[in-house]
């Protein structure tokens, strides 16, 4: 890959330890890709994750002098206090979270802790090249949005973050965002439960691709949107899709796959997302929590929560939480949605996520979620996946059947 | 991601999850994988591809790593971003698109020297 001379004396460690490091890492992720040079980003999403590798890579980077050059928000790292607060966290287990958090902040990165900052603090326009990791937020931000990155880990985020720059290869192209098989869509879709059985389906289906969905008639809801996205990314490596005539790059399925209509095809009935939706199906019975937000809910899906367990109890031996981002919590106290949901025995959680140690006491408890993605990280015992009105109904009874 | 590594083959047809090693000792526990059983410390690992999200690839990797229980260099038929991510936090040597294919010309148990900063693999038996 060409370097610039500036870029070339970031490389060579002129400017402290930090850049040169983050240099190190795009330099690596361009020479593989055979990219010719870096290109200028305008913002970035770190996914990161409270783990040791990352915490790693961010103190590496902080304490070497660099800072973020663009705007970079960062994903869930649960608050450490607040956790200990309720379960007791051991100290062993806070030092990773606090670790973390301190470097995203050293590094100037803006500390949204939240998993869907493209509809909140972090929103690219069309055409702009970005560096986006975090399973909804890369195909959501291409496809729903039009802006431009590649499939990105955390750290690959960071570093184009602290940089500015990223190797032009991949998404970054417009020849490469053509789509690579269609999906016919016969299924009914009813609300955004059935885009995630829909993601989850087409995802495990395809594996890597980028899927061009007809059949869908009326426009998809963000919550849908968000949906799709995390599960295509999570069942399988889906960077982006189209769904002509709603989402920006193509208004027709000819545009979408740039006129090259490929061979390969797969439709999906309500047959199939039944059968998904059974294959996500465990033993019934007591239920010990609830857990919802996976991805990170919105301001309505709080709304909806409210509205659901309004002047309703949640039965004494389940704990019922609702992730969110900061900025959803903040409007949904204001408008007496969290008041409603505590009323009831809920918690609202900003800054979480559920595949974090701070849900120990859950690991050899059994629970329903209305995500896919909440299930297969495996952190707790069962997690039973069933459509938000049945989780509340499960939460009431204190059992699921 | 450059640098020199050499040890002994493990060759796996499948696609390597990192975090479905014991960060321990490197042996591979994922259900149903070829490998299952064997470690990766220490050996020159040849497969196919990564697999599973980037948070938990990263984080295995480095932590074989940080227990020195990492392989000594990689050979890869299909990189992607996450696997060099990996490789580059946990410092692991990592060559792919060689001349031959390297599931013809490494054998399981081969001595192998990977120099990644030349992309030059070298097969004793």
């Amino acid at each position: 890959m060409h370097l610039t001379k500036e870029e070339e004396r970031i490389f060579n460690g002129e400017f402290g330890e930090g850049t040169q490091k983050a240099m190190e890492l795009l330099v690596a992720i361009g020479d593989a890709y055979d990219a010719e040079k870096l290109i200028p980003i305008t913002r970035a999403h770190a996914a990161s994750s409270g783990q040791e590798g990352d915490m790693y890579f961010v103190e590496l980077l902080a304490k070497g002098g660099a800072s973020c050059k663009v705007p970079t928000t960062t994903n869930p790292v649960y608050d450490v206090e607040y956790f200990h607060s309720i379960f007791g966290i051991p100290e062993k287990e806070a030092e990773v979270p606090r670790r973390v958090r301190e470097g995203y902040k050293q590094i100037g990165a803006i500390l949204s802790w939240c998993c869907t900052p493209y509809i909140t603090e972090n929103i690219p326009l069309y055409g702009e090249h970005v560096a986006f990791s975090e399973s909804s937020a890369t195909p959501y931000v291409n496809s729903v949005i039009g802006a431009r990155t590649n499939r990105e880990a955390a750290q690959s985020a960071l570093a184009a973050g602290v940089i500015g720059k990223t190797p032009e290869y991949g998404l970054h192209f417009k020849g490469n965002r053509k789509g690579t098989l269609l999906v016919k869509v016969e299924a009914t879709l009813k609300d955004e439960f059935d885009y995630t059985l829909l993601g989850q389906y087409v995802g495990k289906q395809i594996g890597y691709g980028i899927p061009v969905f007809t059949g869908i008639s009326r426009r998809p809801a963000t919550e849908e949107l968000i949906n799709l996205c995390a599960m295509l990314n999570t069942s399988g490596a889906v960077p982006m899709f189209h769904i002509p005539g709603f989402t920006v790059e193509a208004q027709t399925t000819e545009e979408a796959f740039q006129g090259d209509i490929p061979e390969d095809k797969i439709t999906v009935t309500d047959k199939e997302l039944k059968q998904t939706y059974e294959e996500l199906q465990g033993a019934s019975g007591k239920i010990d929590f609830v857990m919802l937000g996976c991805p990170h809910y919105t301001l309505k899906q709080v709304e909806e929560v409210a509205r659901l367990l309004r002047g309703k109890k949640i039965h004494d031996n389940v704990s019922f939480w609702v992730c969110t981002s900061a900025t959803a919590k903040f409007l949904a106290e204001r408008n007496g949605y969290v008041d409603v949901i505590e009323k009831a025995g809920g918690h609202v959680v900003p800054d979480t996520c559920i595949d974090e140690p701070c849900w120990h006491p859950y690991r050899h408890k059994i629970g329903v979620t209305d995500s896919p993605k909440c299930a297969y990280y495996r952190r707790f015992k069962e997690a039973v996946v069933i459509r938000l009105k049945n989780c509340v109904d499960a939460a009431i009874k204190g059992e699921w059947r | 991601m450059g640098g020199y590594g050499e040890g002994e083959a493990l060759v796996s047809h499948e696609a390597i999850c990192f975090y479905l090693t014991d960060p321990k000792t490197g042996i591979i526990r994922e259900k149903c994988h070829e490998l299952k059983g064997k470690s990766v410390a220490n050996k020159v690992l040849v497969f196919p591809s990564g697999k599973a999200s980037s948070v938990v690839q990263i984080d295995g990797l480095f932590k074989l790593a940080s227990n020195k229980v990492a392989p000594r260099a990689m050979i890869v038929k299909d990189v992607e971003t996450v696997l060099i991510v990996s490789a580059v936090i946990a410092h692991v040597p990592l060559v792919d698109r060689l001349e031959e294919d390297p599931f013809k010309a490494i054998h399981m148990g081969d001595f192998v020297k990977v120099d990644a900063d030349r992309r030059k693999v070298t097969v004793i038996r």
